[in-house]
């Protein structure tokens, strides 16, 4: 397979697939989450709490060692849930510290578990960019994928951070909100700019809620949205689809190209994917200690799941 | 019934071409023009408009893929059910507004 989505490439004059810069360093600090979502990549939940799971102190820093030293631009804090990691917030601090844009990519009922009563307050503070996921302005179909309550907390999360701003485009204290759609079954997202604005409608019309931008993204066939299709008949129907979606200009413009991965033990990958797929980096720079200017050109290793970020306008 | 129709047949609609090859291509264009792009309408209402379609003509092809194309583009569940209901009250009052030529036709006839 891996040679199939190579081959397509190929036609497309596109191949090798190759990067282009370092502006962000992603950083997954783990596999702990307060969710445990039927379509999750990474197949975090409560329970991935042991330290084989979590980015250490030690690591950490070597990460603000490797902002300090490289000079990128974002640092783009993913999980599980990152602000559970009890190293988030050093990291927030620090890479603000430095100049960087961070983003947090958050499942906003984080906003509620005990002992981070302060959290929103705190990405305030640091104008942490927020990218939340919201498969659905409906209770259903979000709880359906997300858990029961998830709705009704994130609308409350959602809430709590435009009182502090985020959303509001207020001139000079400018606190961005995005957030994430992702189909809530076995098909590939609609039009991103009619779905934002349906979304913008509802969440105003519906709780008085206002946000920046909506991203699309197209669930991978991996993991727990794998166990999904297999379990619904749909899987071959599903990589059908996104294969002959392959759309060469997204091809262009997957997030791989401008950022690399880091995984909670420092091991460095071209994106989350591959990460939780345990595909390392071609060469032999394989841990955050080795990465030098160099890897801002390497070849990317892709596989089969790329077809999925190279499907229709492609995956933000 | 179920003989009759194979899911895996909707992938085939496009080989319909070998006999008529021209008229094929000039029946794509326009459909992919009507259903699929956002005109005066969205394409989540096209999609829906489509679905609700499909329930009247009882096309199974057209269901499944209309259903997924409501999907897509944002519509739930709800919507998806009365856009059915509409298709499904327009049949019938169709059905019902033919009584009136039934009537005209009795007074014509009856002592």
């Amino acid at each position: 397979m891996a040679e199939r989505f190579a081959q397509v490439l190929r036609r497309h004059d596109r191949f090798p697939l190759k990067a282009r810069s370092l502006e962000t360093l992603q950083v997954n600090l783990g596999k702990l989450c307060n969710q445990r979502c039927h379509h999750c990549h990474v197949e975090a939940g409560p329970e991935r709490s042991g330290p084989e799971d979590n980015m250490d102190r030690e690591t950490a820093e070597l990460v603000v060692a490797t902002l300090r030293g490289h000079g990128f631009g974002t640092l783009d804090l993913t999980g599980g849930a990152p602000e559970l990691n009890p190293n988030f917030r050093y990291l927030v601090r620090e890479a603000r510290a430095l100049g960087c844009r961070v983003i947090d990519r958050c499942n906003l009922s984080v906003l509620f578990v005990r002992g981070q009563e302060d959290l929103a307050g705190f990405l305030d503070s640091h104008a942490v960019e927020i990218i939340a996921s919201l498969p659905y302005y409906t209770r259903g179909r979000t709880d359906a994928q997300r858990g029961k309550g998830v709705f009704d907390q994130s609308i409350r999360g959602l809430q709590k951070l435009n009182e502090l701003g985020y959303g509001q485009q207020i001139p000079g204290r400018e606190r961005v909100i995005n957030l994430a759609y992702n189909p809530a079954g076995a098909y590939l997202p609609g039009d991103q700019k009619e779905l934002e604005a349906d979304f913008k409608r509802r969440l105003f019309d519906d709780y008085g809620i206002r946000f920046d931008s909506l991203f699309v993204i197209t669930n991978q066939p991996i993991k727990r949205f794998l166990e999904f299709l297999e379990a619904t008949g749909t899987t071959d129907a599903y990589w059908n689809k996104l294969e002959a979606a392959f759309n060469p200009l997204a091809a262009d413009a997957v997030m791989c190209r401008d950022q690399i991965s880091v995984g909670p033990d420092g091991r460095l990958y071209d994106c989350d994917f591959n990460q939780m797929q345990g595909i390392g980096l071609s060469g032999a720079k394989r841990h955050l200690r080795d990465l030098d200017a160099s890897l801002a050109h390497r070849a990317i290793a892709t596989a089969r799941h790329c077809f999925t970020c190279t499907a229709a306008a492609g995956s933000s | 019934m179920s003989d009759y129709y194979k899911k895996e047949d909707l992938g085939r609609f496009g080989d319909v071409a070998k006999g008529a090859p021209e008229l094929y291509a000039k029946f794509r264009a326009w459909y992919d023009d009507a259903v699929s792009a956002s005109g005066a309408l969205s394409k989540r209402e096209k999609a829906l408009i489509g679905l609700a379609v499909a329930n009247a003509l009882q096309c199974p092809y057209c269901i499944d893929a209309f259903t997924t194309k409501s999907l897509e583009t944002g519509a739930d569940l709800d919507q998806m059910t009365e856009a059915i209901h509409v298709a499904a009250a327009l049949r019938s009052g169709s059905c019902l507004v033919h009584g009136v030529q039934m009537l005209g036709h009795h007074d014509t006839v009856s002592m």
